[in-house]
């Protein structure tokens, strides 16, 4: 089984191309950790033209009152699979192939700790989506047949028991998303194993690059906080088809558990998708900014006081069903809390920027759109830990704009800088630097021309969800500019593909180290050997090739 | 650069779009004082976002590379322990400041006014209307709320005992109060009061199946003395009117009975809404539209045109069944 993808490494060498069929062999049998983690980013981008065009349908359907472009079955089938699909299907994905792909390298080592289990755990992700996906053309969803699920992506109970969803739409969504959060599971087992042993000679915990500490705690939540989702789910589907009522309301059962359940899973998942932002934020700022980061120690210590409050924050999205005064007492003083170490990285990331030399590339563009865009999305999430404010505010389209500033303006605007400061590293290959530009202003202008609008529309009184409205409410106005804003973004989307298309097979040449980066994986070929590295650098520093290149002033000295 | 913010601020004002967002407008105690809390953490968060947004877009703009510059690394700063310790207890500071505030207003509208003058109303909710019952008075009604004004010294407060018959619903009026979930086999206790006679949109704030969105609730708030006579009417038997038998007649034998109640009938249902006093409220279908002969007819021929999926079915009536069962109802006023 290894044997095949390192007769491949040296194709690039040779004029001997196999052909295609062994190729693609090669490709679903191997288990190099650099070949997963690209498969799990181009499973991700798949996922995500399918959860844009669910979502720009759902715009269009909102551009006027009671719009009757898909029916209401459609509407509610469209949202319970962008959630699903964007949080499943294209972050996750996204977040476990740059970690498959870079932190091996970055710590200096030739693969994760178990290469086989990596492979299992990216095949369940992606048959986890087709699971989800086979929903269309052979579930049954709330009315209807031959339909996706429809209960929401957080599929309250007791939505979701039989008596009102009927046929089998509900498992295709607890199936789905389970198989992937058992793949989700063991990349979490890998990472950990890999990061705490196999670190190259020298290279102290606290010496790897803080995309790794923050990988760290990430796999660290992914393990507390899945197990219990396939818990309940477990528990739902014995409901659903063993007679059980966990949740059965009319016998006993408690509506309230699943909501504790799911969003004790919920709740750290958010912190599981923005770590890894975090991550990749950590390495293009000081990079891009010529400078060290600012304060690495208490980034790290403000990485793991997230990991632990947020654990012990899910009921904030609870705070209208009626708990007691002093749970939502705690449950918001906990959330305030979060602020702290979240203002630390913040505070952090712009201390990194004053005094350095800041070149304006594509990654360091979408890093600072992070800057920005995750603060606001922070600010509004302050607001709505404001027990009062989220009675009024919650589950309003106020909600859907703060969540989408802090996944969508924070993880994807995060991860699209990952992409671009990647790139080169696994292909060889630059992507256009002019596309790359007009990918990062369409996107920018675009999101916030389609999620400025609703905290309007929320505070406006939109609850999310709703597949129409009526008329004379003022709302029309906002979901229109909410539509333009989708528009846009479809189109920076497009500039995207076309940018990797195109510098795919055109692309500037990369060489190993195009950005003039410190990390270890940069001290490799682009794209790396199957071996990754043939000699590997003396670690001394949290930067081994800063100390490289500046021999007259090393990190170890100030370290 | 986009500033939310702003943008909130901007709608705020009325001369803007000519429309004061919900909760910002209260018209009751209740929304009143979540709106200042509204107000303090969106002045803290603005102020927050301008001196950090100003900084970096500063930092940006003065630190960028110029083609001058010297090919050189500029200086490193690995940190400092005194800066880095001064902006976590800045933060900790203004959040423990926030927190205080959130859990005294918690606690203070949590705890329902004096009770000497309130109102009871049980709320239920149904996939996909409410049920308003008076348990005072012995009636329910259905999607249309009304009570009292709270004025001067005479406060009446309305207290609601929330239930729902199948899944969760949340009830929302946003120039009332904030949202309180219903939740099956659960009792939940909201308490909202209205300073302002008017009436007031809200609808079901927690997605409950296919037509969560046509669930509106209508509140209207009426003077002490048209309460009374509202209730007095509403706890009158169906009125009888010997024009309409045949309607009456159809209505008891073709299952309409079976789902819904004419008080002083014998159609006794419960699965559906109240038909007793119909003609008395403003809206159809959980206030999609308006209650009128053409509406009433469209309505029963096929709920399913402009409410798919609702639990009111086809029953496939003749046209003359419908107009007679129409006619019926217009009486029940």
């Amino acid at each position: 089984m290894t044997a095949a993808p390192q007769s491949h490494a040296h194709d690039s060498d040779s004029s001997f191309r196999p052909p295609l069929t062994a190729r693609l062999h090669d490709w679903v049998t191997t288990v190099d950790h650099k070949r997963i983690g690209l498969m799990y980013v181009i499973m991700s981008l798949l996922f995500l033209v399918v959860g844009g065009i669910e979502a720009m349908l759902i715009r269009f359907q909102l551009w006027t009152a009671n719009n009757t472009l898909v029916s209401a079955d459609t509407f509610n089938q469209l949202f319970t699979m962008h959630g699903t699909t964007m949080i499943f299907f294209v972050v996750m994905p996204m977040i476990a192939g740059f970690a498959n792909y870079l932190v091996p390298l970055m710590i200096g080592c030739r693969d994760v700790a178990f290469p086989r289990l990596n492979a299992l755990g990216f095949w369940l992700s992606l048959f986890g989506g087709c699971i989800l996906y086979l929903s269309y053309f052979t579930g049954k969803g709330l009315y209807g047949g031959g339909a996706a699920p429809d209960v929401g992506w957080f599929a309250y109970a007791p939505l979701t028991s039989p008596a009102y969803a009927r046929g089998g739409s509900v498992d295709y969504w607890i199936l789905g998303t389970m198989v992937s959060g058992i793949g989700g599971i063991t990349f979490a087992v890998n990472l950990i194993a890999t990061i705490v042993t196999m670190r190259a000679p020298g290279m102290r915990l606290g010496q790897v690059p803080l995309f790794v500490w923050m990988m760290l705690i990430d796999a660290w939540l992914i393990l507390f906080a899945f197990p219990p989702l396939t818990a309940a789910q477990v528990m739902l589907l014995m409901d659903r088809h063993l007679g059980a009522h966990f949740f059965d309301t009319q016998a006993g059962g408690s509506a309230v558990l699943w909501q504790h359940l799911f969003w004790f899973f919920g709740h750290p998942e958010v912190y599981i998708m923005a770590l890894p932002a975090f991550g990749i934020i950590s390495e293009v700022v000081p990079v891009f900014s010529r400078k060290v980061i600012f304060g690495y120690t208490s980034m790290a210590m403000a990485t793991a006081a997230i990991g632990f409050i947020s654990m012990g924050v899910w009921a904030h999205h609870m705070f209208t069903v009626g708990m007691s005064d002093a749970l939502d007492a705690i449950f918001s003083a906990a959330s305030f809390l979060i602020a702290v170490p979240t203002g630390i990285k913040i505070f952090n990331w712009t201390a990194t920027l004053y005094g350095g030399r800041l070149r304006l590339k594509t990654p360091m563009l979408f890093a600072l759109g992070f800057l920005t865009m995750f603060l606001i999305g922070g600010l509004t999430g302050i607001m709505l830990a404001a027990v009062p404010v989220d009675w009024q505010v919650s589950d309003s389209y106020f909600l859907v704009a703060h969540f989408h500033y802090v996944l969508f303006g924070g993880s994807l605007f995060a991860l699209m800088a990952g992409f671009y400061y990647w790139f080169p590293k696994a292909t060889g290959r630059m992507l256009g630097e002019e596309l790359g530009r007009l990918h990062f202003w369409l996107l920018f202008v675009g999101f916030n021309v389609l999620f400025g609008p609703m905290h309007v529309s929320g505070v406006l009184g939109m609850p999310r969800r709703v597949y129409t409205y009526q008329p004379g409410q003022g709302w029309e106005v906002w979901n229109q500019l909410s539509t333009i804003g989708g528009v846009i973004m479809g189109i920076g989307f497009l500039c995207f593909f076309g940018n990797v298309m195109h510098s795919l097979f055109r692309g500037k040449s990369a060489g190993s180290d195009p950005w003039d980066a410190w990390t270890l994986e940069w001290a490799t070929t682009s794209p790396p050997a199957v071996y990754n590295f043939e000699v590997v650098p003396e670690v001394r520093s949290r930067r081994p090739l800063w100390d490289l290149k500046h021999p007259e002033d090393p990190d170890w000295k100030h370290e | 650069m986009l500033l939310v913010p702003g943008l909130v601020l901007c709608a705020t004002s009325e001369s803007t779009w000519g429309q004061i967002p919900e909760m910002f407008d209260p018209a009751g105690p209740n929304a009143e004082s979540v709106r200042s809390v509204f107000w303090l953490v969106l002045a803290v968060c603005t102020v927050i976002f301008i001196v950090v947004g100003g900084t970096i877009l500063a930092f940006v703009i003065r630190f960028r590379e110029r083609t001058i510059d010297a090919e050189t690394e500029p200086p490193q700063f690995y940190g400092s322990q005194p800066i880095e310790l001064a902006w976590t207890l800045a933060p900790a500071l203004t959040v423990l400041m926030l927190a205080l505030v959130v859990i005294r207003s918690v606690i203070e509208l949590r705890t329902a006014p004096p009770m000497q003058h309130d109102q009871r109303v049980r709320v239920v909710g149904h996939q996909w209307w409410w049920e308003f019952e008076y348990p005072d008075y012995g009636f329910s009604t259905a999607n249309e709320l009304v009570i009292p004004v709270s004025e001067g010294d005479q406060r009446r407060s309305i207290h609601l005992q929330l239930e729902s018959a199948d899944v969760i619903h949340s009830f929302w009026v946003p120039r009332l109060a904030g949202k309180t979930d219903l939740i099956p086999a659960k009792t939940n206790e909201m308490w909202l009061a209205a300073d302002q006679e008017g009436t007031y949109f809200g609808r079901c704030a927690e997605y409950c199946g296919t037509q969560h969105a046509k669930m509106l609730i209508r509140v209207d708030v009426v003077s002490e003395a048209a309460f009374v006579q509202w209730v007095e009417q509403q706890k009158k038997p169906a009125a009888w009117n010997q024009a309409v038998q045949t309607g009456h007649d159809r209505f008891m034998e073709l299952a309409c009975a079976n789902c819904h109640t004419i008080r002083g009938t014998d159609a006794r249902g419960r699965f559906g809404p109240d038909l007793t006093h119909l003609m008395s409220r403003h809206a159809l279908a959980s206030g999609i539209m308006e209650n009128t002969q053409a509406n009433l007819t469209r309505w029963i021929k096929n709920p399913n045109l402009d409410k798919a999926g609702c639990r009111m079915p086809n029953m496939r009536l003749s046209d003359e069944d419908v107009q007679a069962i129409v006619d019926y109802l217009l009486t029940l006023r």
